[in-house]
């Protein structure tokens, strides 16, 4: 039998995450305000050479040069984000255990963990320097929208699964399904925030919201961070269409049945492919791609709630 | 970058080059300029959009292959832009004309491109990696220094650090190269995907679906005549089905306090061949496999167990009666037919209900799907069943156009052990509740290539996208009194952030050598 306390201790922690990113992002927007002057320092190191160790000057090219500016409300924000991401990591477990299963076994707890994915990603990122602190803003306020979407409307009660989930595959199918997820919403948002940049780079008077485009990394740095981003989410989602597919057949006796869900995951996939080789096409590369995982972003919230919540199909359960 | 002398070097890909015009009065320049364009990857690119664009109204649409009963509902409800949308194959999107026309031309294009890339990936496995560019200075990295070896020890002490790259000499220079699995994986993924469809079409020309409803305590074996519902493929030959024969024992199944389903189990018996018979739990995620036949849990419902007697009394019906549940409570429809008679034929239609309510209106519901207060609600019929009249009937439907109703159509419900007597003295008892067992059974001949097709899928993507294929040029020169000006560039087309400390690294590394 599910465990009440521990499920409403667990539900009452991933509010406070929310809080806490909430208040993440505030911190993220002060930081933004106050940093005016970064781009020009950017400018202006970009063309020097860098010294590696104790060799000779290596060349490398202008925009990985990266400055940081310090900020006082940019570091209390990171450091409510990595507190934020800590309760949120322990709401998950201990919904784990209050329903003795996997904690990804409905809408509501596949949400929380997606955004678990995203902001474990942007702070991984962070850390490894491949990725501006300053994004964080950007990053928490979807984060923020899709838990409190999920606590509010999709909120369901900790509980045993119906019959076709009982399977070691939901382990499998639904946690790389929320890795990809989650990970896709990250490149969509930089997607986005690099469609900004660009748009500002070649309209620098433009009115809000081109303006923002000053305070972000250079438009090249953001096009990189959404690929690198797919690259790695790509592979994760073929194999949790392909671990669904195999689930599938041995729970409804197919593999494929152009269900709703089966039809937009496919229509997900085939956006992030088309992404992927626009990337390498000259006259798609750019603006052009970055749409593409802007709409591939749109099909996949589409497979998500629309087909959760509106469509008829074998997915509607949670 | 884009000096010729860097062009050749520098191509990373054997991504095709842009579509060139053909020569003039090349009796084929049309059809070659056609297949460029084909095969080109702007027209992949965009055919794959087309993809996705054309699979968008079989995600919003009741699809009839799915749900056959809400494309009608849909088609009703709309009209004439219902017929018009049904025309155009919007609700059969999956094998419209336009659908299938779109993945053939993309595959088509895709094997006109992987054979020739195929070619030159193989010939790139092979070949030396290409000469130094004059000047490396241009190359996105570059470093160059005087070093107080010779140049032979400058050129040892690069091949050293250079240790697992493929690496060729020419004169006093090297050139490096590694990563070609990255193109291996782009090739094996690509052609992993056309497996995939190879496999959906041996699938869709010889594999089979059936599906058959069984009732506790009754078999079936695998001949194509006692299947309820069969979807063969083209080419199927009824003798490849596996010969095996399932008998259900019991069906179980628990509910949580809620009604939502818990588990469901049939515990069955099979045997191949008529082979001494084993106990099997077939359960939902846990398919029987004899041979190439799967035979699965689809379904359950209830089938009350009757016993009608004639007007002298002798039974002439004692048998379950499988009805079909119509809501998550198991409200199922029954109807019973009694053509066995001596006189008077006899039809019953009604619903069973497993833990039975009424409402102030006296109608019957179900409030829980387990069995708390079974009650068989009927409604009976004499007459003829007009069951001669040569078209085929339903046995889950009644035709009682010549047929009256009996006691005005008033509703009798039956509890177990219950027996209602009709005004001629004919009867019917509900002796007590049977469950039956909804299987399906397929036979996929393509099971395994599908397996080795998503297998390659994934690895091939895998290696495709994190291999990085870059090339490292060393040139030492000689310079006064016995130094080596040394010089090295390098180029990567991913990840230039990681390329750039890599080598860093690398340049430290052939330094360090003799220091």
């Amino acid at each position: 039998m599910p465990d009440k306390g521990l499920g409403q201790l667990g539900d009452g922690l991933l509010f406070t995450a929310v809080v806490l990113y909430a208040l993440a992002m505030l911190g993220y927007a002060a930081e933004q305000a106050t940093s005016r002057a970064r781009q020009r320092v950017t400018s202006v190191r970009a063309a020097s050479s860098v010294l590696v160790g104790s060799g000779p000057p290596v060349t490398v090219p202008a925009e990985t040069v990266t400055v940081s500016a310090p900020s006082r409300a940019g570091q209390f924000a990171f450091g409510l984000t990595g507190i934020g991401w800590v309760v949120h990591l322990t709401s998950i477990v201990l919904r784990g255990f209050a329903a003795h299963r996997v904690p990804w076994g409905n809408m509501y707890e596949f949400s929380s963990a997606a955004a678990f994915v995203a902001v474990t990603a942007f702070l991984g990122m962070v850390v490894r320097g491949r990725i501006d602190r300053a994004l964080g803003a950007f990053v928490m306020v979807p984060v923020v929208l899709y838990l409190g979407l999920a606590s509010s409307l999709l909120y369901t009660a900790a509980g045993p699964l119906v019959p076709a989930l009982n399977s070691y595959w939901i382990k499998i199918h639904v946690a790389a399904a929320i890795l990809a997820s989650g990970s896709f919403l990250l490149s969509g948002v930089v997607a986005l925030l690099y469609l900004l940049r660009s748009r500002y780079d070649t309209h620098p008077k433009a009115a809000f919201p081109v303006s923002l485009g000053r305070q972000l990394p250079a438009a090249a740095a953001l096009d990189r961070m959404s690929y690198a981003v797919i690259a790695f989410a790509f592979p994760v989602w073929t194999f949790a269409i392909i671990a669904g597919a195999i689930w599938a057949e041995s729970a409804w006796g197919r593999y494929w049945g152009w269900d709703p869900k089966e039809t937009w995951s496919f229509i997900t996939w085939v956006l992030y492919a088309g992404y992927l080789h626009a990337r390498a096409t000259a006259g798609w590369k750019g603006r052009k791609a970055a749409w593409v995982a802007v709409a591939a972003a749109g099909a996949l919230i589409i497979d998500y709630y629309v087909v959760n919540i509106f469509v008829v199909g074998l997915h509607s359960y949670a | 970058m884009t000096t010729p002398e860097l062009d050749e070097a520098t191509r990373l890909t054997t991504q095709p080059k842009p579509v060139e015009q053909p020569r003039r009065g090349d009796p084929f320049g049309p059809l070659r300029l056609g297949w460029r364009q084909l095969t080109s990857m702007r027209t992949a690119l965009l055919l794959l959009f087309l993809l996705a664009l054309a699979s968008v109204p079989g995600g919003f649409l009741p699809q009839r292959k799915i749900n056959p009963v809400r494309v009608s509902e849909y088609i009703r409800s709309h009209g004439a832009a219902g017929r018009f949308m049904d025309r155009i194959g919007l609700f059969d999107v999956f094998s419209s004309v336009w659908f299938s026309a779109i993945y053939l031309l993309l595959f088509i294009s895709l094997v006109g491109c992987l054979i020739p890339r195929s070619r030159l990936h193989l010939r790139a496995l092979t070949a030396r990696p290409p000469k130094v560019p004059k000047t490396l200075k241009r190359l996105p990295v570059s470093a160059s220094w005087v070093a107080a070896a010779p140049v032979e020890s400058v050129l040892d002490d690069a091949r050293a650090a250079l240790r697992g790259w493929r690496v060729e000499r020419r004169g006093s220079e090297l050139s490096a190269e590694k990563g070609y699995l990255r193109e291996t994986g782009n090739l094996v993924f690509h052609i992993s995907l056309v497996l995939l469809l190879i496999g959906i079409a041996l699938n869709s020309f010889y594999g089979f679906k059936g599906t058959v409803l069984v009732v506790e305590g009754k078999g079936f074996s695998n001949t194509l005549a006692l299947y309820d519902n069969v979807q063969p493929a083209k080419r199927f030959n009824p003798s490849s089905l596996v010969p095996f024969t399932v008998g259900l024992t019991q069906f179980h199944a628990t509910y949580g306090d809620d009604g939502k389903a818990l588990t469901f189990d049939a515990d069955i018996t099979w045997s191949r061949d008529g082979k001494p018979s084993k106990a099997y739990d077939l359960r939902v995620n846990h398919p029987l496999v004899v041979g190439n036949a799967k035979t699965y849990l689809i379904g359950h419902g209830y089938a009350p167990h009757i016993v009608f007697r004639d007007v002298d009394g002798t039974v002439v019906d004692d048998s379950a009666v499988p009805c079909l549940p119509q809501d998550p409570q198991f409200l199922s429809t029954c109807v019973i037919k009694e053509p066995s008679t001596k006189a008077t034929q006899f039809g019953f239609r009604g619903v069973f209900t497993p833990t039975t309510v009424s409402d102030a209106a006296q109608r019957v519901g179900s409030s829980y799907p387990g069995l708390r207060r079974p009650a068989l609600t009927l409604v009976a019929f004499a007459g003829d069943l007009s069951l001669d009249g040569g078209t085929p009937q339903s046995v889950y439907s009644l035709d009682t156009t010549a047929m009256k109703a009996v006691d005005k159509g008033q509703a009798h419900a039956l509890q177990p052990g219950q027996t209602w007597v009709l005004p001629d003295g004919a009867s019917l008892t509900y002796v007590d509740t049977l469950q039956w067992a909804n299987l399906q059974v397929t036979q996929d001949p393509s099971r395994r290539l599908m397996l080795v097709a998503a297998i390659g899928i994934v690895g091939g993507l895998l290696l495709s996208l994190f291999i990085r294929r870059r090339r490292v040029w060393v040139r030492a020169g000689e310079g006064a009194d016995g130094t080596t000006t040394v010089e090295v560039g390098g180029l990567s087309r991913t990840d230039p952030e990681r390329f750039a400390s890599e080598f860093a690294e690398l340049v430290t590394d052939i330094r360090r050598e003799r220091a």
